[in-house]
């Protein structure tokens, strides 16, 4: 098997594995009880949050736990909004968000809320002057990703953060896909509010964190008990947040040799596709891009069909279009970055991680041109072409 | 749903792939935009009954793998038919050769049906034209 598709999940590195495991039959104490192996889960849980808050360079009471990147998102976006909802009603993202934001976005817009969708150009950097322009009296929010998670395309965060500390308004990015990948400080970045998920560098599935400014104002989302100092109810997903925590932890000492291997094994495949197959087409910015990310548009054939001839190879790769996720429309982050529909259906995209060799790169560069030769001999456009 | 193994047996190794040179009927139906395009060329025959049939037929697909697939099948059903057995060819019958299509893609098969039909209907008013 070859996984290249580190953008949508990452295995769970077996030392997480290992340090998670003690916390399901062991030490399964629920940590909000008062006896002796409650109130060790709760030292562990707090060292969790250290490595974490290590990792953006934050301080540990700064880091609120919870399901994921998802519901940071929505806890972050619909959180302050209905705190400062006497103060305004407008919000500002772009074009080219997770749906974790854009449809909680579409939800508030339901509420009353106003939205500002900011365009990006044609390597999916967001537009900053159309950002000044947006902002109004009644602008509370500014949200935009970090790197995006199709094109890997890294937004310009210093500068959106300067520009919103000056109008006084509220700043969350959505760092997903670059937590664990490249070092972040949260004071570097000036941001107020950060998400963040554990599956994305080697952790668990249902784990995230927020992280909240001090002083930030918040709304809760989900209510219940006591936990997160009375911010985020339900019981302590103790397997996952330590598993969190040993994931920051390996982060942060390897992160630096993984991307030098990641990004040599990325430059080979893009380089090697781009000399084998012709007419292929380079997504996202050349530079500002993340290191393990390589999202092309294959002209005149359909994402989905490459991609489940990879499968067929054992070869596992993504397509920017959510073709068999519902809808038959092509990725919305291409659209934004003005491909048209036509080659927007041919897009690909492979996203590295630590796992994968130099084999798994020349394997994929030996199958890949034979599955677009076949594909392209039964498509008029290319005949046509040719 | 997910496609059925037929589907994707159907995708990777589809039949009658390619052009006919100098055909008597072709149906070019879907739109780039929409990601599916669909080519079918007919090549007609007569039977011993002096009847018109499908003598060849092949199909040039843009497309995901169900376009393909339901281009595989339309083109194997017809072959052989005659037009007016060929014209009743319905993107029912496609779906049912292939044990069902997700519903996203059901419209891949009505784009199987048009192709087959509208190359029919090119090589009728092809005809019409010379006998006029």
């Amino acid at each position: 098997m070859i996984y290249m598709d580190y953008n949508a999940t990452t295995p769970t590195d077996p030392r997480v594995l290992e340090v998670m495991s003690k916390y399901f039959y062991e030490k399964f104490g629920n940590p909000s009880s008062i006896y002796e192996i409650a109130r060790e889960n709760r030292k562990e849980i707090e060292r969790a949050r250290e490595k974490v808050a290590e990792l953006i360079e934050a301080d540990s009471d700064e880091i609120f736990f919870t399901s994921g990147g998802t519901e940071s998102d929505n806890w972050a976006i619909i959180g302050t909004s209905f705190a400062l909802k006497n103060k305004g009603n407008h919000i500002i993202t772009s074009q080219i968000e997770h749906h974790a934001v854009l449809n909680t976005c579409k939800f508030l817009s339901k509420l009353g809320f106003e939205i500002t969708y900011v365009p990006v150009d044609k390597y999916g950097i967001v537009d900053i002057d159309f950002i000044k322009k947006a902002i109004k009296r009644e602008t509370i929010l500014i949200t935009i990703m970090h790197a995006n998670n199709e094109i890997g395309t890294i937004e310009p965060i210093e500068e959106i953060s300067k520009i919103a500390k000056e109008n006084n308004i509220l700043f969350h990015t959505d760092c997903v896909q670059t937590v664990g990948k490249i070092p972040i400080s949260v004071k570097k970045l000036g941001v107020d509010m950060l998400s963040l998920s554990g599956h994305k560098f080697y952790g668990p599935k249902g784990i995230g964190a927020l992280y909240l400014k001090k002083g930030v104002k918040i709304e809760t989302l989900i209510h219940g008990g006591e936990q997160e100092r009375g911010r985020r109810g339900g019981t302590y997903n103790v397997p996952g947040i330590v598993g969190l925590g040993k994931a920051a932890e390996i982060a942060k000492q390897e992160m630096f040799e993984e991307e030098k291997n990641i990004r040599y094994l990325r430059d080979k495949l893009e380089k090697g596709i781009v000399e084998k197959i012709p007419e292929i087409m380079i997504n996202g910015h050349p530079e500002n891009r993340l290191y393990n990310t390589l999202n092309l548009c294959v002209k005149y054939v359909e994402g989905e069909s490459i991609l489940l001839h990879l499968d067929f190879e054992k070869i596992y790769a993504s397509s920017g279009s959510a073709c068999t996720s519902g809808s038959l429309e092509p990725s919305h982050v291409l659209l934004a970055c003005g491909i048209p529909h036509e080659i927007a259906h041919g897009s690909l995209r492979f996203s590295l991680g630590k796992y994968n060799k130099e084999e798994d790169v020349d394997k994929v560069l030996e199958i890949l041109p034979k599955i677009v030769e076949k594909l392209r001999k039964i498509s008029p456009f290319w005949r046509e072409k040719k | 749903m997910d496609y059925t193994e037929k589907v994707l047996e159907y995708f990777r190794n589809p039949k009658n792939m390619g052009r006919i040179e100098n055909p008597d009927g072709v149906g070019k139906v879907g739109n780039p935009i929409c990601g599916d395009v669909m080519w079918i060329y007919i090549k007609v025959g007569k039977n011993e009954n002096g009847e018109d049939i499908i003598e060849d037929i092949k199909f040039e697909t843009f497309g995901c793998a169900a376009a393909i697939a339901t281009s595989s099948v339309v083109t194997e059903l017809a072959k052989g038919k005659t037009l007016k057995e060929a014209e009743k060819i319905s993107n029912k019958d496609v779906v049912e050769f292939l044990g069902g299509l997700p519903p996203i893609k059901k419209h891949c098969s009505l784009l199987a049906e048009e192709g087959l039909q509208s190359a029919i209907n090119d090589y009728r008013s092809k005809k019409n034209e010379r006998n006029r």
